[in-house]
């Protein structure tokens, strides 16, 4: 290991904090069968957590699960194995490498088996393939599906009676189906606990996140911040160990930041901020060093990204309400990005363009994901239409290592980068 | 008519993608709006009973030349949204006043956003259809949807209608939901007499012309049909499945049945027979078209499925109902409702014991003999071994 390396991995203390945190969830959900701990399938966009832990409950979300085998390079085969089982090439990546998954025996990225679900909670945000997904595993698993309906917010906002519609789900089918698979009864009280451990994550995220306002930006917010929102999109809003990792994150960010030190690539610690950009969509898992490389080599650094916010959507106010324990978890599914229509999304891109006085944006185009991807290219033009700034577009995978080309990659970025250089320089002639 | 000259009739709307009969519909009801919707199920009974005619937009098919489209999407994709894309690029949907981009997938989703972006003078509504197992809370929500719509639509054609005219158009889709299903039954029972070819013009046609107007055509053709019985080969029976939103070119349809595969059942245009019981014309109407909705929407990719078993027995009960022989899984490249579904409904009609192929098609395939081989091979392998 290089010094820099070395340099970089005792800086960024929280990673070995969330690392610690996941590999004990990953070991508490192999010791299920002894513990018999409920266990709840469920997604990142429009997750339900707190709601989830509040009935005793461990989540498990299957993207999580394929987006490490596809950084730790176990993908590749699961996918083959699903083809192999009637597949076809064409179709959602992430679903193929969580059913090959299965079939090689389950056994989870960090190499501990996973329990099966006793409930596959189908949060339906932002996602036709999740539908697809879920009634793909219940074939697996044979166990109980509970439908949850997000309305997409096709006009650009979350209908009032959208909400409540969202809000009447949760009482009469819901919690009732948590009920019955945890054998636990609804406890309000423990969820507006949560909920307000939430909030207090949430707050430090956003400033975690909106660091990147500064120059140079203490973060990377595409490739450095797709950890940051991990344990917040997974198992851990709502918990004292998420909140104790956000607190800790935020400390060490606002000391790079007060030091006025940029983020720590792959290599060590990134040199001079060259290029700040916004990043359009979600990465590619495969080959993700490498890709955060390519950008860390030349200096540009990501200060927005929307992929951030699959999850959720705090950076323009929202945080979980104790007060509104259902409602607000309507608000934080109907608001989460991909739940939000293409209108809504290029304005998101060029707010994060301007408040982060951003050179440029990329948008990395996934085969695998229509959710995200198709439009794209019109989000593309009305972006540079809208700000004058000209976009970038790649392309390659979530987790199929086929459609990751290093090269056309590499290339593209090099002289979109080239590009804002003669763009700098024919503003300051 | 003779039973020709209907399908020639429909050819001719079919090809013809200018949309020039629709524009003389508006020309002949000056001040009436046409409505487009996109695949697969629009409520069109709002649409009619606010005096606009429902305009199916099924993309240009292989008789399109995509220049524009192609710009708006990676190759990726499917090819529906970038045809439809090439169609307004080109003006030849300036005739339409508003656009219904139904809860079919996340490409027909998004492009309901960009549409709202390229053509703002344009009514735009994405249709988000229930999809919990609670059939109340399902049915509120549902009707709700079409209030809405109904209320959007009404001040856009200025005719709001009154329950009396809401419950015409429901009797009205009733009746014409009855007729294609006589259609179906007709070609189930004398495929020779009802050639895919033909039936499948007819569908299309009647996506562009009103539903009065399509459901004469239709008893007009039965009537023909009966008049006129085919001769029967010694095809095989098979059912096409995955085919109900991007739609197969003429050319795949024909390819089939001449391969020696007679079609029996299949999911084109699925949207115009989405509701397989009648809505019923007591009460509420918009209540009434709501709860058919949850109660008898029609078994597909595009509606969850809550019940475990139903995907591992749905082929075989449509099997067994068009005493087919086999399956053909006919899916448009990229198109994520039919293929993921594909494994599913694969699994349980081979676990029946049904013959299954499956081939993928792009709107605009224009070489048909690897389908012709396929189906061919298929058809003479349910000759030798049996079917079902």
């Amino acid at each position: 290991m290089s010094k820099s390396r070395e340099d970089g991995a005792k800086k960024d203390q929280s990673m070995v904090i969330q690392k610690e945190m996941i590999a004990n969830h990953y070991k508490r959900l192999e010791r299920v069968p002894e513990t018999r701990e409920p266990v709840v399938y469920t997604f990142v966009p429009g997750n339900l957590t707190e709601l989830v832990r509040s009935f005793g409950a461990l989540p498990v979300l299957p993207e999580i699960n394929a987006l490490q085998s596809g950084m730790r390079k176990k993908s590749g085969d699961y996918i083959a194995e699903a083809e192999r089982h009637g597949h076809s090439e064409d179709v959602c990546t992430y679903v193929k490498c969580d059913i090959g998954m299965i079939k090689a025996g389950n056994i989870g990225p960090t190499g501990t088996r996973l329990p099966k679900p006793d409930l596959l909670l189908l949060s339906y945000t932002g996602c036709y393939t999740f539908m697809k997904w879920f009634e793909l595993l219940r074939e697996e698993y044979d166990c109980p599906t509970v439908f949850f309906h997000v309305p997409y917010q096709g006009d650009g906002i979350l209908e009032p009676e959208h909400r409540e519609y969202m809000v009447r789900q949760l009482h009469e089918e819901v919690i009732p189906a948590l009920e019955k698979a945890t054998g636990n009864s609804y406890d309000e009280d423990r969820l507006k606990e949560y909920l307000a451990l939430s909030a207090r994550s949430e707050d430090d995220l956003v400033a975690v996140l909106q660091s990147a306002k500064q120059r140079p930006s203490p973060i990377d917010a595409y490739f450095g911040a797709v950890y940051y929102v991990g344990p917040i999109f997974s198992a851990f809003r709502g918990t004292q160990e998420g909140v104790n990792y956000y607190k800790a994150l935020r400390q060490e960010v606002e000391a790079r930041a007060a030091a006025g030190l940029g983020p720590v690539a792959p290599s060590g610690p990134m040199g001079e901020e060259k290029y700040r950009l916004v990043v359009e969509g979600p990465p590619n898992w495969t080959h993700f060093r490498e890709f955060w490389q390519m950008f860390a080599d030349e200096g540009a650094c990501v200060v927005a990204s929307t992929y951030t916010k699959v999850g959720g959507t705090y950076d323009f106010g929202f945080r979980h309400d104790p007060a509104d324990p259902l409602g607000t978890q309507a608000d934080y599914c109907g608001g989460c990005y991909t739940n939000i229509n293409l209108p809504g999304r290029i304005d998101m891109l060029v707010d994060y363009l301007k408040a982060y006085e951003a050179d440029g944006f990329v948008i990395n185009s996934v085969k695998s994901c229509n959710s995200f991807s198709a439009g794209q290219l019109m989000m593309l033009r009305e972006v540079e239409k809208r700000t004058g700034i000209p976009g970038a577009f790649i392309e390659s995978d979530l987790v199929d290592p086929r459609y990751f080309s290093a090269a056309n990659i590499k290339n593209r970025l090099e002289s979109y980068l080239q590009m804002i250089d003669a763009r700098r320089a024919g503003l300051s002639a | 008519m003779s039973r020709a000259s209907i399908a020639q009739w429909a050819k001719e709307l079919y090809e013809d993608l200018d949309f020039s009969v629709v524009r003389r519909w508006r020309e002949n009801n000056p001040g009436r709006k046409a409505i487009g919707y996109l695949p697969v199920y629009a409520p069109r009974e709002i649409l009619h009973a606010c005096g606009c005619l429902p305009v199916g937009i099924h993309g240009g098919g292989d008789r399109l030349e995509i220049i524009k489209g192609d710009a708006f999407y990676q190759s990726y994709i499917c090819h529906l949204p970038r045809s439809v894309i090439e169609l307004g690029q080109s003006g030849r949907l300036d005739m339409l006043s508003g656009v219904l981009f139904p809860s079919t997938c996340d490409v027909i989703r998004n492009l309901s956003g960009m549409w709202k972006l390229l053509y703002p003078e344009h009514y735009v509504r994405y249709i988000d259809v229930p999809q919990v197992a609670d059939p109340r809370i399902a049915t509120d929500f549902w009707a709700g949807e079409l209030r809405r719509l109904l209320s959007d639509l009404g001040e856009l054609s200025g005719h709001v209608p009154g329950e009396e005219e809401l419950r015409a158009s429901l009797a009205l889709y009733n009746d014409l939901r009855q007729a294609i299903r006589e259609l179906y039954a007709a070609r189930s029972e004398a495929p020779w007499t009802v050639p895919s070819e033909e039936l499948y013009l007819l569908l299309r046609a009647g996506e562009l012309i009103p539903p009065e107007e399509f459901l004469a055509k239709i008893r007009e053709y039965l009537a023909a049909a009966r008049a006129e019985p085919g001769r029967m080969r010694d095809n095989s029976r098979v059912i096409v499945v995955g085919s109900f939103c991007e739609q197969p070119p003429l050319g795949l349809i024909k390819t089939i049945e001449r391969a020696g595969c007679y079609i029996v059942d299949d999911d084109f245009i699925l949207g115009n027979r989405f509701l397989v019981e009648d809505v019923p014309l007591e009460g509420d109407p918009i209540e009434g078209l709501a709860a058919a909705f949850i109660q008898s929407a029609v078994k597909s990719s595009v509606v969850y499925e809550p019940d475990p078993e139903g995907k591992r027995t749905l082929l075989k009960a449509q099997v067994e109902a068009a005493r087919a022989d086999g399956v053909i899984f006919a899916a448009a490249s990229f198109c994520d409702p039919a293929l993921l579904d594909r494994p599913m409904l694969k699994d349980g009609a081979e676990k029946a014991g049904i013959p299954c192929i499956a081939f993928k098609f792009s709107e605009n395939s224009g070489q048909f003999q690897q389908f012709r081989e396929q189906a061919g091979t298929f058809s003479d392998s349910i000759k030798l071994w049996g079917g079902v």
